[in-house]
This record gives C-alpha cells, structure tokens and sequence, in this order.
C-alpha cells in the first residue's frame, strides 16, 4: 500500500477556502491526545485554550493586543513569500524596530518634547526595521547568499544588541539593576483606545496595515508584479519585472511592518524597552501568515486565531498548570496541517494497493 | 595543561556538534532535499538526549534516545515533504518551531538535573605526551566518530554506487527516476540519515558539552550547520575545516570575554552569528561562476505514475 499524490487539472477553489479549517480541526484532535497524554481532561483543556478566552471581556482586549503585532508582521511576511523570498528573521527586525523607536523615547525622556514624540518613534522603529531586513535581501540580490540564514542569523545579533542597551548604556539608573529602561513619558506612550482599558492604537494601526494590504495586492502593479515574480518566475523575465527590485521592496516592507509592530509593542502594551519583549511573534507570524493563506483578510482572521492560543496557553497554565511549551507545539502542529491540507489544493491524495513489484518500479 | 592545549580541547568539543549536524544535512542536501528543520532536531535530540542518559544513566543509551528523537523528527518531515509535496523551506520552519516547543514540554521535568559527562579517552603513555596527547588521544568519544562519520559519508558519496545514485537524485530526480531508482525512498533515507545525524548532535550539548539541559541550549547551532553545508561547497572535507573554524570563533569569543576585552560581552557573542553571514556572504560571492549545490535542491518532485 502507498501513497500517491495526483495532480489536479486545476487548483481546487473549494478546497482552498476549507484547507484551514480543515487543518484547525486536525490540530484540535491532535491536541486532544496531546492533553490526555499529559493527564489532562481533553475537553476542559481544549474550553480553557479557546472558549474561556473569548468570554471574558479583559481577555477579548488582550487578544486583540497581542494579535496586533502577528497581522502587522505577517502581512509583510506574506508579501516575502509570494516573491517567493524567503524572510524568516522578523523576530530580529521587530526587535531592531523596538530598539531604533525606543531611542527616541530614551534621549527625550524627562524633557518637555511635545506630541510630535510618538509618531516619530513609530518613524524610526519601521525605518530601523526596515534598514535591518533589507540586509539578508541586499545579501541576497547583490551576492546570492541565503535569505533563510542571513535573516535568521541577524535575530540573534538583534538579541544581543536588545540585551547590551538595556543593561548598558540605557539602562534606567532608578531600576535597580534591572535591564530594562525607564518606563517611557506618556508623549512616547501608544495611547489606549477606552480608559483602563487594554486595547490601544496599535490594533487600528494593524486594521489600516490590512487595508492597505489587500489594496498593493489587488489593486496595484507592484502587487500583482509581486505575485508573479513569486508564482512564475519566467513569466516574470519575459514581462520585464525586475525581480531584485521587488525582492529588495518585499523585505523593506516587510522589516518595515515588523519594526512599527515592534516599537507599537514596547511602546504600547510593555511600556519600556527590555529583553524578552516578544514570545516570539517574528516566528508565530509565519504561521499566522500560511493560516491566512498569504492573504490580507486570512491573514488578519489567522492573527486573531493565534492570538486566542496565547492567551489561552496563559490561561491553561494557570488554570490547569499545563505547560507554556504546549502552545509552541500546538502552533508548530497547526503549521504542519496548514502546509498538507494546502497539499490537497494541487494534489489529490489516493492509496494505492499495487503489488510489489509494480511499486518498486513506480516509486 | 597549558592554555593553548585547553583552547584547542574546546575547540573540537565546540566544533563536533556542529560537524555531526552538518555531515548528517549534507547528505540530505546532496540527495536533493533542503531540510531547515535542523535547529528543532537538534533541540529534540538534546531534551530526549539528556532524557535518556538521565534516566538510565548511561551516556550511549542517551546518545540512541538524541538519535531517534531525531530521527522521529526527520520522519515527520519526509512524511510532508516527500509523501504529500509540501514545501520544503516552510515544512522546514514548521519542524523548528515544533521541535523548540516539544523540547521545552519534554524537556522541563529535567530542568535543574544534572549528570555526569561521557568520558574522555585515556591511552596510558600516549594521552600523556605533552602537547598533542589529550588532543589526539584524550577526547570523547563522540569526537571521534564525527569524524569517522565525515569519512564515511565521503567514501559513501564517492566511491560507493548507492552514493552516486543518490548523488544522481539530488542533481536530476526526473532522469534518475527515468533509469529506474526509486528517488523518493532515496531522499527518505537521507532525510532520516540528517535526522539521526542533528539528534546526535543535540544530545551531544547536554551528554558531553555541558552536563545538565537548559531550554534553547542548542542557541542556533542548527542553522550554523546549514550555513556550514554552504560553507563547504557541499564536500564533506570542507565541512570539518568549516566546522573548526566556527568551534574556534566560538571559544575565542568565550576566553575574549574572560580576559576582559574592552568591548561588551554581547559584541563578542554576536560573533558566530555576524561570522556565519560574512561566510555566506563570501562564499557566494566567489561562486558566480556556477552553483555547487545539488541541481535540484529544495524541489519537489512528484513521480508519474
């Protein structure tokens, strides 16, 4: 008996709209076994990780914060992907976001800066971030070095440099030792959108990132240019695309998203720059982005998706003192099912039972 | 000991999971198929590795846990990429970000535990020559099968038949299918061979680098040994010379710190990472001329039936 994948005359619509539900569905009964391995009730688990979330409305608040930066990051990386370039180093360039934002919010602090403060740290952060991701596209064009490693490489340096100004040069002299800054003036503070609330501007920022998403993919020649670099490279060069170019503008844009959404976090929901400031959203995005099917509108339901497993993780631990770690697995487990359930939109899956022979010959 | 014999005895011992990670991509690269899950094998292979030597109390039955840990892994990801045609650069990212999750879940109950370290070589008379003997003669034992396995792979590649064929995979799966072999249940096998390889190598940070498990310890050793497989041209000579090097920029930067360099310790750990990209950087630059990576890397490929 074996597998064998059939293509499709042509791609399956209907299957492209229920791949990730499908896969969401899968997810949901492999997290079930998950549980009950753990010695946990399956069922309670699963209404504590995505039902109790959304019945409260603190937590409805806090999924809508924490998906804000995951649809920002992934609405640039999708546009990487369609260019079928590879930036996997978000993480690294919301950090350096963070940190170009953050030292404008450090070198006024105290004084009597006016408005002008915040949208101009929310300059930098996409501008740093912007610069920092294009270094693995420059890397890419001009040389023909790996994406992949170049961008994943600069995470760990952007880490590094993160951890030297908070416990250096910008550490807060009142904070005790801590590595972190001061907390940040309320000019350089992300305002919240209803008083005592959680939710700030960051999540319209986020809403407006989608728009405009889905306006450069649907509406604009450098959109559909994008796309057909991505999807036919050759068709690309006998229409004269300049393939460098669009890859140099996915990751500007893309490093771009992720440095605001980097300063947005620190200077939103955090408050100040330290380390540990992201539970990994440059990674959780790419997840967020295949869920979303590299689509604006997926990607911004995917980032909600996501979002609601964090916060349930949070509240699985300490309802039901279930591990941090079981939400990385989930989400590693829901890449998985996003990527085979795609599978089926190109291919039909059949098991074949032949003979041995036969098999060895077709294999 | 004198200081030059301790850094060199770090430096293999920096070096070796590099070079076992490396050597097992390699062959999965050679045979055509771009594995980037490396880092969330390795990382599997450390929890379980430590697991395993932790609860028997034996290093080697540690060493087997980190080897099919990784190989499990490797499955999951042939499973994907080869069975169902899925794309191997995003099933690659997927077994990392599983792989760092199922550590950390397997990997908490061992937190805090510590046990004691593979034992190194001792040869009466020839470990104790000055100088060279515990560098030649002194090591663990997983030094030295890196290196046999670097051998191993080169003779496999390049003087068996199984290896051309699988060398023939790697650079034109349609004209290898044409002649008859199976290319997919090459590619599998390889896949595995890179699995057990990153396992060992993940086991081989808590059994024989340092003796307990911190969550994240593998710290992107996994894509350095991507970028290694870059780095050496895809030949596996160049892969223990690259390898080396980078264990030697490694505890450079570590005693750097120690002497008191006057730049922040954070400048000097970013050195491995800054040179990765360098190397890569000139590495591809002085390739213009022509690829020297397997033709058909990273492609899927879907038999006709």
């Amino acid at each position: 008996m074996q597998l064998v994948l059939e293509k499709r005359a042509e791609r399956s619509n209907a299957i492209a709209l229920i791949s990730p539900l499908i896969a969401i569905g899968l997810t949901l009964v492999t997290m079930s076994i998950l549980f009950a391995m753990l010695g946990k009730n399956p069922i309670s688990a699963l209404g504590v990780y995505f039902i109790d979330p959304l019945v409260d409305g603190y937590s409805l608040q806090e999924i809508a914060v924490k998906a804000t930066p995951l649809v920002m990051i992934a609405i640039g990386l999708s546009l990487c992907y369609l260019a079928n370039a590879w930036n996997i180093g978000a993480e690294g360039q919301f950090l350096i976001g963070a940190v170009a934002g953050s030292w404008l919010a450090v070198k006024t602090q105290g004084t009597d800066a006016g408005p002008w403060v915040l949208p101009a740290m929310l300059l930098l952060g996409a501008v740093g971030g912007a610069l920092y991701g294009l270094i693995p596209a420059i890397c890419k064009v001009r040389f023909g070095a790996s994406e992949i490693l170049t961008s994943l490489m600069l995470v760990y340096v952007a880490d590094l440099l993160l951890d030297y100004l908070v416990r250096g040069p910008w550490r807060d002299p009142k904070g005790f030792n801590f590595p972190t800054t001061a907390e940040f003036d309320p000019v350089a503070t992300v305002p919240v959108l209803i008083e005592g609330g959680r939710l700030h501007l960051g999540g319209v920022i986020a809403l407006v990132v989608v728009a405009a998403g889905a306006v450069l993919l649907a509406k604009t020649i450098k959109g559909f240019e994008i796309r057909v670099v991505g999807a036919a490279p050759r068709a690309a060069r006998f229409g004269g695309f300049n393939s460098n170019q669009l890859i140099l503008l996915a990751f500007a844009i893309s490093g771009a998203l992720a440095g605001m959404a980097g300063i947005i976090e620190v200077a939103g929901p955090v408050g100040h720059l330290q380390p540990g400031i992201s539970p990994g959203y440059g990674f959780t995005a790419i997840i967020v982005a295949f869920l979303g099917r590299l689509n604006p509108i997926g990607i911004l339901i995917a980032g909600l998706f996501l979002a609601l497993t964090f916060i349930g993780g949070e509240q699985a631990q300490i309802a039901m003192k279930i591990p941090l770690d079981v939400t990385k697995v989930f989400q590693g487990i829901l890449l998985f099912f996003v990527l085979a359930c795609d599978s089926l939109i190109l291919y039909r899956f059949k098991l074949v039972f032949a003979s041995p022979k036969v098999s060895r010959g077709a294999h | 000991m004198g200081l030059i014999e301790a850094i060199i005895l770090a430096v293999l011992a920096a070096s070796t999971p590099l070079l076992l990670a490396a050597t097992g991509e390699l062959v999965t690269e050679r045979a055509g198929v771009l594995n980037l899950g490396v880092e969330g094998m390795m990382i599997v292979g450390a929890a379980c590795g430590f697991g395993g030597a932790w609860l028997s109390g034996s290093v080697i039955i540690g060493a087997l846990c980190g080897i099919g840990a990784g190989v499990l892994m490797s499955l999951i990801f042939a499973l994907m990429t080869l069975g169902l045609a899925v794309n191997q650069v995003a099933t690659g990212l997927a077994l990392t970000i599983l792989g760092v999750g199922l550590s950390g879940l397997i990997g908490s109950r061992f937190v805090g535990e510590k046990i004691s370290l593979a034992p190194h070589l001792y040869i009466p008379g020839l470990t104790d020559i000055p100088l060279v003997g515990r560098i030649l003669f002194g090591e663990d034992a997983f030094v030295y099968l890196s290196l046999a396995l670097v051998i191993g792979v080169w003779f496999f590649l390049y003087k068996t038949r199984t290896g051309l064929i699988l060398r023939a995979a790697g650079d034109n799966h349609t004209s290898a299918r044409a002649l008859g072999y199976p290319v997919l249940r090459i590619r599998m096998f390889a896949v595995m061979f890179g699995g057990a390889c990153a396992g060992l190598a993940g086991a081989y940070l808590p059994l024989a680098y340092t003796p307990f498990f911190i969550p994240g310890m593998t710290a992107g050793r996994g894509w350095i040994a991507l970028a290694l497989v870059v780095f050496a041209s895809w030949l596996p000579g160049r892969l223990v010379i690259g390898a080396y090097l980078f264990g030697a920029v490694t505890i450079l930067q570590l005693h750097a710190q120690g002497w008191g360099v006057g730049v922040p310790s954070q400048l000097m750990s970013a050195l491995p990472y800054l040179a990765t990209i360098i190397v890569l950087v000139l590495i591809s630059r002085a390739r213009t001329g022509g690829s020297t990576a397997p033709a058909a890397l990273g492609t899927v490929f879907v038999p006709d039936r």
